[in-house]
């Protein structure tokens, strides 16, 4: 075992193997999901001065920051919605490690997205997607790519009178990647779900299914144009947060470069 | 007739900005009631409750009866002016720098003869109209007014040392989402107001009205997030040098009492209400206080709005209240900061107002337009504390008469 390290150590150090950023910055005019005003809301990323090399701290600068567990691009544990309150080990700080990393498929619906809000991910599209990468592996993560991280300021959310517009899975989607027995579903909007998630049946599939069955969810992720659909590594281990329901996050991805002898 | 007041042209960079100077600030406790009734728009003196004769200036004992029984009280502002001077030289640097200065003497139909300053169009001989102003040391001072409205009478330089007119000004307005914004636009241009910049937070999450404000004459759409201290300090590094006016109607409102309510809406209303004020304070104070005889563009007030019940707790907006209590407090604070500098901090107090989070309350209740309306009298008038609409003004007789009673009151049970 200690020889794969050390391939992959060669690897990243001649390029064969690179790293990928797929994190927004923490930045407090970051959009987060916005609910009905009478519900609680999500908290906006928020960072203090406590010292800049001054009277207040004379050698070092640093801050407080505060934030919600769901802001920015963050993780989800089970014991974020209902249906996986009781799942064993569902908080952040209760997840084998081991689930952190992991490999990767990413489903390219960008081409859809692109000419409508609300497109969906249905089982259709993973079957054609399987007839051409074959199954998708048992205990992976599988990402929507639809290229929303490119948008910014209000297209982000894409908020109308009705709620918001933005790409997502059909519930019967999601049940066809828990029949593959997935670890945990990804995207680029502000939630898993789609922005008019709430309408489906069970409302917010994403959410209610994955985490029921106890999987994870990823979203707010970007440079998701930059994996391959398969053959890359997702690194994403949360905060350790005591009985958090989720965590921001920085993910990264390992994918195979464009120099050295990786393939 | 006084003369109209032409906008400022562009400022000479090679001069030095006027530094700001108070008049003399030195009070007697007992002169303090005049600037009590100042800062509220109240015309009183103290009257003898022996005697009744009315004292001027304040003092501890009855100018007649030596009587100790003195009490404030509002009084009749009728009086003729009986002598006029100009003054020419003056050792003072305020006046200094405002020469020549007209002063006089008034004899009130209430009784004393006062020493006040006078506005433009007032002559001896005048019957006039008597108005309690605080000047820029935060003192009440009187003016002798004329009795019937002249034209472009704000204008008058002796006036508008003692107001906080926004005419020529430039103003910030801290949120586009508050109710109150479009009515306060609309008005502070109609008072000649020279540009308003409006705040808007979270420009990825537009209000249905904010193209329609962008699009004004005058106005400029700035991002402020008065939760956020980059953003604040973004803005202010932009902007701070010509903010003449800084109105705050960032406001966080949540019903629910302390029990049944949870601290993350509290902390909300805190981070918003109270410490937004502290961040806009601490970013465009400074500026401001600098800039308080710059001109006829000086900069001259900070505006805060709140809720009357920072004076006395309404239980079903618990925390929202216990908030507004932080904020008055501040404001006060703040108050003793910008003493030195003679920018004004205003605040607006009002009732519940007409909006999405008193729906259930029964009217009275405060429309956006008369809070508005509030702003631009506290300002055209000089005040520093004003109560708008009826339940504001009750519930501050209250508070003044025994805050206990209203306290007690206002926590529910007996009479």
């Amino acid at each position: 075992m200690s020889e794969a390290i050390s391939v992959l150590a060669a690897a990243l150090g001649d390029g064969s193997v690179e790293v990928v950023d797929l994190t927004h910055t923490l930045d407090p005019d970051f959009p987060v999901i916005v609910l009905p005003p009478e519900f609680g809301q999500c908290a906006r990323f928020r960072m203090e001065e406590v010292s800049a090399y001054d009277g207040r701290g004379p050698a070092w600068k640093w801050h407080n920051i505060s934030m919600n567990e769901h802001t920015g691009t963050h993780f989800d544990a089970p014991i974020h919605w209902v249906s996986g309150r009781d799942v064993a080990n569902g908080a952040v700080d209760e997840i084998d490690p081991a689930m952190f990393v992991g490999p990767v498929v990413v489903i390219d619906c960008s081409e859809g997205a692109a000419s409508d809000d609300d497109f969906e991910l249905t089982p259709e599209i993973i079957a054609a997607w399987e007839a051409e990468h074959g199954p998708i592996p048992a205990n992976s993560w599988v990402l929507m790519r639809t290229d929303w991280s490119k948008r910014r300021g209000a297209e982000y959310l894409n908020m109308a009178d009705d709620g918001p517009h933005s790409p997502g899975p059909t519930p019967a989607a999601i049940e066809m990647l828990l029949a593959r027995d997935i670890r945990g579903f990804g995207t680029e909007t502000v939630g898993t779900d789609a922005g008019q998630g709430a309408h489906y049946t069970p409302p917010y599939p994403a959410h209610y299914l994955l985490h029921g069955a106890g999987k994870f969810g990823l979203q707010c992720l970007s440079n998701l144009d930059r994996l391959p659909a398969t053959g890359a590594m997702l690194i994403a281990p949360p905060l350790k947060i005591k009985g958090g329901t989720g965590s921001p996050l920085r993910v990264l991805a390992l994918v195979p470069g464009k120099t050295g002898s990786g393939e | 007739m006084t003369d109209k007041l032409l906008p400022p042209k562009k400022k000479n960079p090679q001069l030095r900005q006027r530094v700001p100077t108070l008049p003399p600030a030195m009070r007697s406790r007992a002169a303090l009631g005049l600037t009590a009734a100042a800062a509220r728009g109240e015309f009183s003196l103290q009257h003898c409750e022996d005697c009744g004769a009315v004292q001027y200036p304040p003092r501890d004992a009855c100018s007649s009866c030596l009587s100790v029984k003195l009490s404030w009280r509002e009084t009749g502002r009728q009086g003729k002016l009986i002598a006029e001077t100009r003054i020419h030289a003056s050792p003072d640097p305020y006046y200094r720098e405002r020469l020549p200065w007209r002063s006089g003497l008034v004899r009130l139909d209430a009784g004393p003869t006062v020493l006040c300053h006078l506005h433009g169009d007032v002559g001896r001989g005048d019957t006039l109209r008597m108005d309690l102003k605080l000047d820029k040391a935060g003192q009440g001072a009187m003016i002798a007014l004329p009795v019937e409205r002249t034209p472009d009478m704000a204008d008058d330089p002796q006036l508008r040392s003692l107001t906080a007119d926004p005419k020529h000004r430039r103003i910030l307005i801290t949120d586009i989402r508050s109710p109150m914004t479009r009515p306060l636009i609309d008005g502070l241009l109609a008072a000649g107001a020279a540009h308003v910049f409006v705040g808007q937070s979270e420009s990825w999450r537009r209000g249905s009205d904010h193209e329609a404000i962008a699009a004004l004459d005058k106005v400029s759409v700035v991002q402020l997030d008065v939760t956020d201290a980059s953003s604040v300090q973004r803005l202010a590094a932009e902007i701070g040098g010509k903010t003449d006016i800084l109105i705050n109607t960032a406001r966080f409102v949540r019903p629910g009492g302390v029990l049944g309510a949870d601290t993350v809406f509290a902390r909300e209303e805190f981070e918003t209400n109270a410490l937004g004020l502290m961040r806009l304070a601490q970013a465009f104070g400074p500026g401001m206080a600098s800039r308080t005889a710059d001109g006829v563009n000086s900069a001259v007030a900070l505006v805060n709005l709140l809720s009357v019940h920072a004076l006395s707790a309404d239980p079903h907006y618990g925390a929202f209240s216990a908030s507004q209590s932080a904020a008055l407090s501040i404001s006060q604070t703040l108050r003793s900061e910008f003493r030195s500098s003679g920018l004004r901090v205003i605040n607006v107090f009002t009732g519940p107002t007409d909006d999405e989070w008193h729906q259930p309350l029964p009217p009275p209740k405060v429309p956006p337009k008369a809070l508005a309306k509030s702003v631009l009298t506290a300002l055209g008038e000089g005040l520093e504390d004003v109560f708008c609409g009826d339940v504001a003004k009750d519930l501050q007789e209250r508070w003044r008469k025994d805050a206990k009673v209203l306290e007690r009151e206002l926590t529910g049970g007996g009479a």
